[in-house]
């Protein structure tokens, strides 16, 4: 004997769980289908940024890091890792390094690329690669000009193995030091999440980028 | 007879989407994407299109399940079966071009809960066949897709001259920096309600006009 209202839960669940398995079908099959050209233009777009946030640059040449802190020349085609971009000059001078960054913003990660000059131990550029910050307010870390200023010249001096002082979002109008990062009115959390971003990743590679510059320095 | 009713029934399932039920500039849907991703023709196209994909994407499935799913779980399966062609809808545009991915940010996760797309589900495709569902969809993608273009189009071209990019308005021309901040939306949007009530107000009256010189 069934229990008692079995048979109108069962057109229930073979609705929901019917649907569930076509959708999730749908989604894989795209997401497969699609992967190989998404990954190839963000490798592009990449290629681009690392130009744009090291200025000087004309070239340029990817190291993993490993584990215990080594670099090693990135094999062709390789995506994914803890990646390294040195960028060198026209005349073949290492002119600074390019380095993915990711963070939790506002409404999801935020995933940037920033340029560090080794020489000056200042931040030299950043170009956000992919953010879901909130249009009209959040959003305003991929274009607006006064704020990614901020990066062009910020302070990432090291004292022994850490920054002197780590890079924290100030109120707009409020930047008196040159490690501030000048905020944005009404994006305070994604200008924060930024300043953060950046420090984080400073923190972790300024001590390494330092270590290794001859390895870099290194164009082939 | 029947045939040519059925054909005018179609029809009419596909016009009025796009004129007498406009979804933004009659039912004044969708609000969240018209307004904020209109700054310019190209992403409010790109939205319209994104958008109209889903909507007929998810009435052609949702009238094509209407019989096995119960009454009890239809919107949970509908919110399902949506969420999923936006997904894909999400990696198609990312393999079309990263930068308009990237410009249409987090407004193509937000079509899910795009109230167009639940409202014609529910409304329509849940109660209709699927060819029916299919010409509904149609009209009212149409009719969102135009309603976003008009937005765009007016806000690129007064906030910065341009047409999809190319330079329309005579270099002397200073541009209404306004129009492509989020309240240039408003004003855009206010203005062609406004247009949009004084054609309806219009059109209602002209048969009372006739009428009243009839009767005289």
């Amino acid at each position: 004997m069934s229990a008692p209202g079995a048979s109108s839960v069962w057109p229930m669940y073979r609705a929901m769980v019917g649907v569930g398995a076509l959708c999730g079908l749908l989604i894989v099959s795209v997401y497969q289908a699609t992967r190989p050209r998404i990954e190839r233009l963000r490798e592009e777009a990449l290629q681009r940024a690392i130009l744009e946030v090291v200025p000087g640059a004309s070239s340029s040449r990817t190291f993993v890091a490993a584990a215990d802190g080594t670099l090693s020349p990135a094999p062709p085609g390789a995506r994914g890792g803890r990646r390294l971009h040195a960028a060198y000059g026209p005349d073949g001078a290492l002119v600074g390094v390019a380095l993915e960054a990711a963070g939790m913003g506002y409404q999801d990660t935020i995933r940037l690329i920033w340029g560090y000059s080794p020489e000056a131990q200042t931040a030299v550029g950043l170009k956000v690669l992919e953010s879901k910050e909130t249009p009209g307010l959040g959003d305003k870390i991929l274009f607006d000009p006064a704020f990614l200023d901020n990066f062009r010249a910020l302070d990432l001096k090291l004292a022994g193995e850490t920054l002197v002082h780590p890079p924290v979002a100030v109120k707009h109008g409020e930047k008196r030091e040159a490690w501030q990062v000048d905020g944005i009115t009404g994006a305070t959390i994604s200008s924060k999440a930024v300043a953060k971003i950046v420090g984080e990743s400073a923190a972790d590679w300024a001590p390494r980028v330092r270590a290794r510059r001859a390895e870099l320095e290194e164009r082939e | 007879m029947a045939t040519a009713a059925a054909t005018s029934g179609g029809m009419d399932d596909f016009v009025k989407g796009i004129w007498r039920e406009n979804p933004v500039f009659v039912q004044v849907l969708g609000m969240c994407p018209t307004l904020a991703v209109s700054n310019t023709a190209r992403n409010a196209l790109a939205m319209g299109l994104a958008t109209g994909f889903v909507l007929l994407a998810a009435n052609a499935s949702i009238s094509t399940i209407r019989r096995f799913v119960p009454k009890q779980v239809r919107i949970a399966t509908y919110i399902l079966v949506i969420a999923s062609f936006v997904t894909a809808v999400d990696y198609l545009i990312q393999a079309i071009s990263l930068e308009l991915h990237q410009a249409l940010g987090a407004f193509i996760a937000l079509i899910v809960v795009n109230c167009i797309i639940l409202g014609r589900a529910e409304a329509f495709a849940s109660k209709h066949p699927v060819g029916r569902s299919v010409l509904d969809a149609l009209g009212m993608a149409l009719g969102f897709a135009l309603a976003l273009f008009c937005l765009g189009a007016v806000r690129e071209l007064l906030g910065s001259g341009t047409l999809f990019g190319a330079a329309v308005l005579p270099a002397r021309f200073q541009e209404w920096v306004v129009m492509i901040l989020p309240s240039g939306g408003f004003f855009t949007l206010a203005a062609w309600l406004l247009l949009f009530a004084w054609w309806r107000q219009r059109r209602e009256r002209r048969p009372q006009v006739a009428a009243n010189g009839g009767a005289r």
